[in-house]
């Protein structure tokens, strides 16, 4: 039977909640494991659930330098889309919708993904032929994509600004009805029960501070808690895959790690049931079941560890949702974090073998990691257990800069902090 | 955070704009083609001090070289990009 039902939550309440298991076990590293998986965030916990779910691999670790979701994966602002202009990233992302769809029943834990529509705004009319460019390549691969004018957007978002006044009068949009939004810590510990159900040990409280080697080859970990010999080590770790892939001795890589923020207000009546972003600068507004309004912008634009921003960019950010949502100028803001990104020279992530032998790595996620966290976990266990890249990532290798095959999205070069 | 600008004095970060990593250096023009891979596509990107340029683009506009510590945004030093000379605040 499944452990999570509405007869588990009828016979709990008769015995006064007290049988549950707890989520995962807190267990104790072994000396030896086939893979061991560094960060647990969103992507290295569905990476340990599809090895041990699709691959039948279950003597797998996931290591978390701190508590599971101290990361991105618990920081980001939840967006889910798949609105994407080139071919490797459409597919990828489709990829990811798909298990999206499915991911509650999958993992039998509510992930709360509510296909409640991802509205991209345009301003001017040369924005919506680059919408209807982009809508084009996505129905070209069977992605719903809708253009909409300004009586649709009025009739799908009534506390708009949609008048010739508004400081960047609205011209149409481009949605994406099957978007939406999830509940981000649900995804972590749905993918960290699914695993831990299957026999994965997820350590929290264990960094990696080195990797054991035999000649080119890595054949293990140095935690903070010891030891620990693989086979395979697959790192995931997000803002932080520079410091830790200097500790394998690798220097460089095709990656800065930028500061994101976000903000959430008070709660308010429902106002908005779509996700809107804003297509004269950079922002992106959903209201959160609470009823708070969780939005960002962009990065703060350089280079960065700590997980907090500075003034100008909340300025910025706020001043856009004033624009296009004049009625909040008063809305107190209830809170505001920061997250380390990693950006890539292209936009676009890295799943990829090597660049060691015994070593795979997934990266460069950018703004949009979390709506990639079901297929990144999906092609980065196919690529660990297999030693080679599903056809959807096999565009998102290592060597692609050096080989000429950028995946840039949005073709502004190498200047990670423009992605 | 604020960046002491030789010229005008500590400011905003919001008065400047951020130009990247200092430390990468443009190969010769027939340099291999690794070198320039490398100069292009890759990045040390520190955790730490870090050498790096910004203009001080809402001021003086001088282009200057900060260090500053990636962990804390602390603010180490601010120098010119090219010292040479420069007029007197005023004059
Ligand atoms: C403010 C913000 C808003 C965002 N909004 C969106 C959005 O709306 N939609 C979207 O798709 N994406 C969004 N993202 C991006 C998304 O959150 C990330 O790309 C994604 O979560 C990264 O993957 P992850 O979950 O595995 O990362 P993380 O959760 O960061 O996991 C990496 C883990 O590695 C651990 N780690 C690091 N070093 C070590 C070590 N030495 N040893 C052991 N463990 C280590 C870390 O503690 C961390 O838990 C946003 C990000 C931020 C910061
Ligand atoms: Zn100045």
């Amino acid at each position: 039977m499944k452990e999570y039902s509405a007869f588990s939550v009828l016979r709990n309440a008769f015995t006064g909640n007290r049988d549950w298991k707890p989520a995962w076990r807190k267990a104790e590293p072994k000396p030896a494991y086939d893979v061991v998986i560094v960060g647990g965030g969103g992507h290295g916990l569905a990476t340990a659930y599809y090895l041990a779910s699709e691959h039948g691999l279950t003597n797998v670790a996931v290591l978390e330098k701190g508590w599971l979701g101290s990361g991105n994966v618990g920081r980001n602002t939840t967006i889910v889309r798949s609105n994407y202009l080139l071919p490797a990233n459409t597919a990828f992302y489709e990829h990811s919708m798909k298990l999206w769809e499915e991911l509650s029943h999958e993992l039998n834990y509510n992930v709360m993904f509510s296909q409640r529509g991802v509205l991209n705004l345009a301003h001017s009319p040369s924005q919506m032929d680059d919408y209807a460019r982009r809508g084009n390549a996505m129905r070209h691969a069977g992605i719903d994509a809708e253009l909409v004018s300004p009586e649709r957007i009025a009739r799908l978002v009534p506390g708009l600004d949609l008048s010739p006044e508004a400081r960047f009068p609205v011209v149409g949009g481009l949605l994406q009805p099957r978007g939406g939004t999830a509940r981000h810590d649900a995804v972590a510990w749905g993918y960290a029960r699914g695993a831990d159900r299957r026999g994965v040990d997820i350590i929290e409280n264990c960094e990696v501070t080195g990797f054991l080697r035999e000649g080119e080859r890595v054949v293990g970990v140095a935690t903070s808690r010891g030891e620990i010999r693989a086979a395979k080590v697959a790192v995931a770790v997000a803002g932080s895959t520079g410091q830790v892939m200097k500790l394998a001795g690798i220097e460089n890589l095709p990656i800065e790690s930028h500061v994101l923020q976000a903000f959430v207000s008070e709660a308010l009546k429902p106002l908005i049931d779509t996700v809107i972003t804003f297509g004269a600068g950079h922002l992106y507004v959903s209201q959160s079941d609470k009823g708070g309004l969780v939005f960002g912008g962009d990065i703060d634009g350089y280079n960065s560890y700590a997980q907090r921003g500075n003034l100008p960019v909340v300025e910025d950010v706020m001043s856009e949702l004033v624009a296009l949502f004049p009625g909040v100028a008063r809305v107190r803001l209830l809170r505001s974090w920061g997250g380390i990104m990693d950006m890539s020279m292209d936009g676009s992530p890295i799943i990829t073998t090597g660049p060691l032998p015994g070593m795979y790595l997934n990266s460069g996620w950018c703004y949009g990691g979390f709506k990639a966290t079901p297929a990144s976990g999906w092609c980065f266990a196919w690529t660990i257990a297999r030693d080679e890249p599903h056809p959807l990532n096999a565009a998102f290798s290592l060597d692609r800069f050096r080989r000429g095959l950028v995946i840039d999205e949005k073709g502004q070069g190498a200047t990670p902090r423009l992605h | 955070m604020l960046i002491p600008c030789p010229y005008c004095g500590p400011r905003d970060v919001g008065e400047f704009t951020y130009q990247g990593d200092a430390n990468r250096v443009r190969p010769a023009l027939d340099a291999p083609r690794a070198e320039w891979e490398t100069f292009v596509y890759e990045r040390v990107n520190t955790a730490g001090p870090h050498r790096e340029h910004w203009q001080h683009s809402g001021g003086c506009r001088a282009h200057l070289t900060v260090v500053r510590d990636t962990l804390t945004h602390h603010v180490l030093s601010a120098e010119f990009v090219r010292p040479g000379p420069v007029a007197k605040a005023g004059s």
